[in-house]
């Protein structure tokens, strides 16, 4: 078992004839994804890397039984592009896309409510099941299969996260990078509680930044409702108030959503935190021992 | 992107809210001008700079006629002004606002904000105006009034109509609340707008509602879709090494320290900067290189990193994904033999072709120290910036 996606997802790419969708979808085959078919509007009928590129997510859907979709289309069509893939009817799209117009993304996140389609993203690396499935830009090569769920806001600190339990010999279930923008459609507490519910998920490392209460949330959550061992780190604690930190939603602002106070409240819910960046393993890895599953981590 | 309070005001006229008026002016002749085309006795001569508490920094001046209007412009032109919101080095005043001043009755608070964690757009209103919102939030958090707008159906008027009765207006005020926060919604959603603050929004005692102060910042990522937004920019009013980095599309925040760092990815470096500060060092910069940096853009973020003379010593980190290590150590190399590197370099890279890119830094008989474990990596840039001390 995994969260969001295992080697059953159909896959098609939303943007597979630009640069970015092409290059990715490559790199997806090589790792094994089952990726049907591809869109891009006005360019139906072509053929790309051996697959079917079709006008609508629609047709793509009826042609090729599809069920999830990762998108790689500019910033000023990528809100349609979710939209439509929502009502297409897809249970799962990844907008990879950075720069979406946060007006578009309110559109966006009123239109998903009473759907059914789970959206990841925008401005994320995806989502990886390692040994089975690769959606999005993660370097699949650094994953191992495993029994520890990984979640982040952050692109290169997903991959610095996976690539420490890789090297501590911890295999990962799912790592999801749910990304870095203020309004996005899967949150951590989300990816919490499908992790806690997720057989094959031992214990789970998040990875958050300043901005937001996102993790303060997930983290009461833990608290109340998980059994797992979660383990933590947050970014950010030499930020200045005020500043956008790349990340549109990583700003302190008001005296709110800062590093130290932010480590507090997770911590006050028993989950420990990285101090450093380079602890982000070492950290998970002793609050499995104190559940006593460390054994069954490196296994 | 942020915009003058002049510029503002302008995008408000269009939009039909009442403001206080005024004009821009670059020098003290343009300010006695603009007094002589307002018209009246008395003048408030505001320094326009992108950065709020002004008033507390004197850069606010009332000012009587046309000779009282061009001396404050003479003291405040050129002069440096220093607020909570400008940094210890303050910012300088080129261009000042002219405008009549008011007789004020009482001042409001009004702004529309993004909600991001409701997906909505939300009005905050308070009795409190022109003073800091914070604090008011802060010290009597009753006294803030909220409206959130559903995306969907829009602005309704009974919502108005709450915010007018919580601040108490009546009358032809009442009425000219309703133009204030109708405009405001139009020109948010219209310019795609990250924040609009009246601060104050003042009640004249003629009994007529105006905005006296206003702030608007825009979203970055919309900016593609409003050309005639481009024009506002003011590039005086950013660090130059900013406009420089954005020029390279590189995301790049100075700060106070000595170790210039680079990294790719926000989060990363974000987190590089805050394991510097835990192992004893001072991050002298944020600077993000984008997931699939090239060649030319670590060359670009070189050169940025080595113009600030208190950079003492350089960290690359790097977690190659889409990004090979290998053509991130030939563009290391070539800004390196480019820019005479003179200060200790530190490059910890992973990731995709981390070998092959290790080799070309070690067979390149510069003197760039090598090392593939972060924390060491950290440890060696502190120790080497210290030494040379």
């Amino acid at each position: 078992m995994s969260i969001f996606a295992s080697r059953d997802t159909r896959v098609i790419v939303q943007g597979i004839t630009g640069g970015q969708g092409m290059f990715h979808t490559e790199r997806m085959l090589e790792y094994g994804t089952a990726i049907v078919g591809g869109v891009t509007p006005g360019k139906g009928g072509q053929s790309v890397l051996g697959l079917p590129v079709f006008d609508t997510v629609e047709q793509a859907v009826a042609a090729t039984g599809a069920n999830a979709s990762v998108i790689y289309v500019p910033p000023a069509y990528a809100a349609d592009s979710i939209m439509e893939a929502a009502l297409a009817g897809l249970s799962l799209t990844v907008c990879i896309t950075e720069g979406i117009p946060i007006l578009d993304m309110m559109k966006v996140h009123h239109f998903l409510k009473g759907r059914s389609t789970r959206l990841i993203g925008p401005n994320c690396p995806g989502i990886i099941t390692p040994g089975e499935t690769n959606l999005g830009i993660l370097p699949g090569n650094i994953c191992k299969k495993g029994r520890v769920g990984v979640v982040s806001r952050s692109g290169t600190l997903t991959y610095e996260a996976v690539d420490q339990l890789t090297a501590l010999g911890i295999g990962q279930s799912t790592a999801v990078g749910i990304g870095g923008d203020p309004i996005r459609g899967t949150g951590f507490l989300d990816v919490l509680e499908a992790f806690e519910r997720d057989e094959e998920t031992l214990a789970v490392l998040m990875i958050g930044e300043i901005g937001g209460s996102g993790e303060e949330q997930a983290a009461l959550y833990a608290r109340d409702c998980m059994t797992k061992p979660v383990a933590a780190f947050i970014a950010g604690r030499t930020a200045p108030p005020g500043r956008r930190m790349g990340h549109a939603g990583a700003i302190i602002s008001g005296g709110k959503g800062g590093a130290n106070d932010k480590i507090a409240a997770i911590r006050a819910c028993g989950i420990p935190v990285a101090d450093t960046p380079d602890l982000l393993g070492q950290t998970l890895l002793e609050a499995a021992r104190r559940a006593g599953i460390d054994e069954a981590l490196l296994h | 992107m942020k915009i003058h309070e002049h510029q503002a005001l302008t995008l408000l006229d269009e939009a039909g809210v009442p403001n206080a008026g005024g004009q821009v002016a670059f020098t003290p002749e343009e300010a006695a001008a603009a007094a002589r085309a307002l018209g009246g006795d008395r003048f408030v001569v505001k320094a326009q700079i992108h950065a709020g508490g002004r008033g507390k920094a004197g850069g606010v001046r009332l000012a009587e006629g046309e000779a009282g209007v061009r001396e404050a412009a003479q003291a405040l032109l050129g002069a440096t002004l220093v607020t909570p919101q400008t940094g210890p080095n303050g910012k300088v005043v080129h261009r000042l606002l002219v405008a009549p001043a008011l007789s004020i009755a009482r001042e409001y608070y009004l702004s529309l904000l993004l909600d991001s964690e409701n997906a909505c757009l939300v009005f905050m209103a308070s009795t409190e105006g022109g003073t800091e919102i914070e604090e008011v939030a802060k010290q009597t958090p009753e006294k803030i009034l909220r409206q959130a707008v559903d995306p969907i159906i829009g602005l309704r008027d009974f919502q108005i109509s709450n915010l007018a009765a919580g601040l108490d207006l009546k009358g032809e005020a009442r009425k000219d609340f309703f133009a204030v926060v109708r405009g405001l919604y139009r020109l948010f959603l219209e310019k795609d707008c990250s924040l609009i603050e009246l601060n104050p929004l003042v009640l004249t005692d003629e009994g007529r509602l105006l905005a006296l102060d206003v702030k608007i910042n825009f979203d970055d990522n919309a900016l593609m879709r409003h050309k005639e937004l481009a024009a506002l920019r003011d590039e005086l009013e950013e660090d130059p090494r900013e406009v420089e980095a954005a020029k390279s599309k590189l995301s790049y925040i100075p700060l106070d320290g000595t170790i210039g760092c680079m990294v790719n990815g926000a989060g990363l470096a974000m987190a590089t900067m805050d394991i510097i500060k835990a192992f004893g060092g001072e991050p002298a910069n944020f600077l993000d290189v984008g997931g699939g940096a090239s060649a030319e853009k670590v060359a670009a973020a070189f050169s940025i990193l080595l113009a600030d003379q208190k950079v003492r010593g350089i960290l690359v980190n790097i977690f190659g994904g889409i990004m090979r290590c290998d053509v991130l150590a030939e563009g290391i190399l070539e800004a390196a033999k480019a820019v005479s590197l003179e200060v200790p370099l530190v490059v910890r890279m992973k990731g995709t072709n981390a070998e092959k890119g290790a080799e070309i830094l070690r067979t390149s008989g510069l003197p760039i120290h090598y090392e593939p474990d972060l924390g060491r990596a950290v440890h060696t840039i502190v120790s080497l910036t210290k030494e040379g001390a």
